[in-house]
C-alpha cells in the first residue's frame, strides 16, 4: 500500500511537467504563434491581435500558464481555432473509439503474443518454434500502414468480407484491430519465449519436474507466472505504442479517433487540439504505466521497492 | 629483482594474451547467421543508396516515363506511378532518402542523449535530477505523438521530421548512458586518473566514454530501424517528406487510393521498408546478443 501511495505522488510532479510542455508547445513556435497560425489565411494585423487575445499571447508567460492550470482544473482545454468547438467535445466524441480499438487491439496483442511466445518456447528449436519467431520478425519489422493496405486489398477489395473503412460495427474494427495489434504481438511473443525459456532453466522447475508433476503444470503454474512478470512490463509500455499506432491506423481506416484528429488538427495548424489530445494521451499513458507498475508488484512478491 | 625474474618464467611467458571484449563480441558476431545475412543486406542497400543515380534507370521525378499505373514490365520491372514516374527508379532513390533520415535521426539522439546521459551521470546532484526529470517528461509522450507535436509546431517537411524523431528518441539514449556512467565512475581506473590530476573532460572522454560505447551501437542500429519507421509513417500522414520526393512511406500514401488499379505501386515502397527494418533490427538483436548474451531475446 505505501509503494502504491509513494508512485501515485510521484505521477503529481510529472503530471505538472507534462503541463508544463504542452504549454510551452504554443511558445516553442518559432516566431509569433498567432502569425504563424495564421500565415495560411494571409492574416490581417487585426485577426492575428485578436488570436493574440484569444490564446492568452498578451499576457505575461506566468499568468498564461496559470490560467492554462487553472482552465484545466475546470476540465476546459481551450477552443478549437477553426471550428471554435471546446477541445473537450471534440476528444469526449473522438476518444471513445481510440481508446475501443487500442484496447482491442491490446487483447489481440496479449493473446496472440503469450500463444506465440509459450509455443515456441515449449517447441524449442522446432518448426513451431522457427515459424513462430519468423512471424514475429516480421510483426516488428512491416509497417503498420502497409500491413493495413495489404490487409484491404485482400479483404475488403478481394474477397469482400470486411469493410475497408468507418467504424460502428464489430465488423469495423476487426482490420484496425489486427493491424494494430500485429506489431505488439510480436513484441511480446519474442519476450515471453525468452523469458520463458530463462524460467526452465531455473532450479524450482527441475525440482517441480523431479516431484514428478506432470509438464502441463510445470509450464502453467511454475513458469508462465514467472515468466509474466516482465511481460507485464513490456505490454504497459506496448499499450503507449498502440495508443501512437492509432494514428497511423485510424488514418487508415478513416475512423473518427483521436490521432486522427490530431493529424487534421496538425495539417490545419490548429494547435488547441493537438495540445488538449497530446496532454489526454500522456495522463492515459501515464495511468497505465502507474497500473502495470501496480500489476508488477502484486505478481511477484519478491520485488521490493526502493 | 626476484620478483622481477619471476615474471620471465617460462610458465607465465606462455599465458595467452587476453581478448577485449570488444573483440571477443565480434568474435560471436560473426557466429551468428542471421546478424551476418542482414549485415550483407544492409551493405547491399547502403551501396544501392549511394550508387542510385547508376542503378535507377530513371529519374525518379521525371514524369511519363511509361503510362500512368502501367504494369510491371520488363521496361519498368516495378511499374510506374500515377504520373508515369518509374517505381523501381524511386525505389532506389527511396533507398537513399530512408536510410540518410534515417542515420541522420539516430546520430541527432545520440549525440544529444549520450552527451546529456555523461553530464548527468558524472556531475549527480541537480544537474542530474533536472536532466533526468526532462528526459521522464519527454518519456510520458507516447513515441510517435510526440512527434506529431514537434511536427506541429515546426511545421511538416523532412528535416523537421527528422528532428521530432530524434527528439523523441533522446531518452533513451540518456538514461541508457546515464546507468553506464554511473557504475562506470565507481571503477578504480577513475579514481587513479583523477588524482593523476587528470581534468573532468580527460576523464569522462578518455576513460569513462568507451564504457558507453557497446550499449551505445546496439541502441543506435536498433533506433535506425525504428527512425526509419517512424519517418515513413509521418511521411505516409503527410507530415514528414513533402512529394514530389521518393520517400517509400510517401510512395505508399501516394498509391493506396489505387490499391485495386496498382498493387505494384504500395507492394514494392511497403517491401523494401520491411527488408530494411528487418536487416537492421536483426543485426542489431545480433549485436546486442554479442555484446550482452543476457539480455538476449
Amino acid at each position: 500500500m505505501k509503494y502504491v501511495i509513494r508512485r501515485v505522488l510521484i505521477c503529481i510532479p510529472v503530471l505538472f511537467g507534462l503541463t508544463l510542455i504542452v504549454f510551452s508547445m504554443l511558445h516553442l513556435i518559432p516566431g509569433d504563434p498567432a502569425q504563424v497560425i495564421l500565415a495560411q489565411s494571409g492574416a490581417r494585423p487585426e485577426a492575428v491581435a485578436r488570436l493574440r487575445e484569444q490564446l492568452g499571447l498578451d499576457l505575461p508567460l506566468h499568468e498564461q500558464y496559470l490560467r492554462y492550470l487553472n482552465d484545466l482544473l475546470h476540465g476546459d482545454l481551450g477552443r478549437s481555432l477553426f471550428t471554435h468547438r471546446p477541445v473537450t467535445e471534440i476528444i469526449a466524441q473522438s476518444a471513445p473509439s481510440t481508446l475501443e480499438l487500442a484496447f482491442a487491439a491490446m487483447a489481440l496483442a496479449i493473446i496472440l503474443g503469450l500463444t506465440l511466445g509459450i509455443l515456441a518456447a515449449v517447441y524449442q528449436d522446432s518448426w513451431i518454434d522457427n515459424a513462430a519467431m519468423s512471424l514475429a520478425v516480421i510483426g516488428v519489422s512491416m509497417p503498420s500502414f502497409w500491413l493495413a493496405l495489404l490487409l484491404i486489398f485482400a479483404f475488403s477489395l478481394g474477397l469482400e468480407w470486411l469493410p475497408s473503412g468507418g467504424q460502428g460495427t464489430p465488423k469495423h474494427l476487426i482490420l484496425p484491430t489486427l493491424v494494430l495489434g500485429f506489431n505488439s504481438a510480436a513484441v511480446i511473443s519474442r519476450l515471453v519465449r525468452s523469458s520463458m525459456l530463462e524460467v526452465l532453466r531455473q532450479e524450482y522447475v527441475t525440482t517441480a519436474r523431479a516431484k514428478g508433476l506432470k509438464e502441463q503444470a510445470v509450464f502453467i503454474r511454475h513458469a508462465l507466472r514467472n515468466a509474466l512478470v516482465p511481460v507485464v512490463t513490456v505490454a504497459g509500455l506496448q499499450f503507449g505504442f498502440l495508443l501512437g499506432g492509432t494514428v497511423v491506423t485510424e488514418t487508415v481506416f478513416a475512423r473518427q479517433g483521436l490521432g486522427r484528429v490530431a493529424v487534421d488538427a496538425i495539417i490545419y495548424k490548429d494547435l488547441s487540439v493537438v495540445q488538449g489530445i497530446v496532454l489526454l494521451i500522456a495522463v492515459i499513458y501515464m495511468v497505465v504505466n502507474l497500473l502495470v507498475d501496480i500489476c508488477y508488484s502484486l505478481l511477484d512478491p519478491r520485488i521490493r521497492y526502493q | 629483482m626476484s620478483a622481477h625474474s619471476h615474471l620471465k618464467t617460462p610458465a607465465t611467458a606462455n599465458v595467452r594474451r587476453i581478448e577485449s571484449p570488444t573483440r571477443l563480441a565480434l568474435r560471436r558476431l560473426q557466429r551468428k547467421k542471421a546478424a551476418m545475412l542482414s549485415l550483407s543486406v544492409l551493405s547491399i542497400l547502403i551501396a544501392v543508396s549511394i550508387l542510385a543515380p547508376f542503378l535507377a534507370p530513371y529519374d525518379p521525378l521525371e514524369m511519363g516515363t511509361g503510362g500512368s499505373f502501367s504494369a510491371p514490365d520488363p521496361a519498368h520491372p516495378f511499374g510506374t506511378d500515377l504520373f508515369g514516374r518509374d517505381i523501381l527508379s524511386r525505389t532506389i532513390f527511396g533507398a537513399q532518402i530512408s536510410l540518410a533520415v534515417g542515420f541522420s535521426a539516430v546520430l541527432f539522439a545520440s549525440v544529444l542523449g549520450v552527451t546529456l546521459g555523461l553530464i548527468a551521470g558524472y556531475a549527480g546532484g541537480w544537474l542530474d535530477m533536472i536532466i533526468m526529470r526532462a528526459m521522464d517528461m519527454l518519456l510520458a509522450f507516447p513515441g510517435i505523438f510526440l512527434a506529431l507535436g514537434i511536427v506541429a509546431l515546426l511545421g511538416p517537411d523532412l528535416r523537421n521530421a527528422v528532428l521530432a524523431v530524434g527528439i523523441s528518441h533522446i531518452p533513451t539514449y540518456t538514461r541508457t548512458v546515464r546507468g553506464c556512467v554511473l557504475s562506470a565512475k565507481e571503477n578504480l581506473y577513475v579514481d587513479a586518473a583523477r588524482v593523476t590530476g587528470c581534468g573532468t573532460l580527460r576523464i569522462v572522454t578518455l576513460h569513462i566514454l568507451p564504457n558507453v560505447f557497446a550499449p551505445v551501437i546496439i541502441l543506435a542500429t536498433l533506433g535506425v530501424a525504428w527512425a526509419i519507421l517512424n519517418i515513413s509513417a509521418l511521411s505516409f500522414l503527410g507530415l514528414g517528406v513533402q512529394p514530389p520526393t521518393p520517400e517509400w512511406g510517401l510512395m505508399l500514401s501516394e498509391g493506396r487510393g489505387y490499391l485495386r488499379q496498382a498493387w505494384w505501386a504500395t507492394t514494392f515502397p511497403g517491401l523494401a521498408i520491411m527488408i530494411t527494418v528487418m536487416a537492421v533490427n536483426r543485426f542489431g538483436d545480433g549485436l546486442r546478443d554479442a555484446f550482452d548474451p543476457r539480455l538476449k531475446v
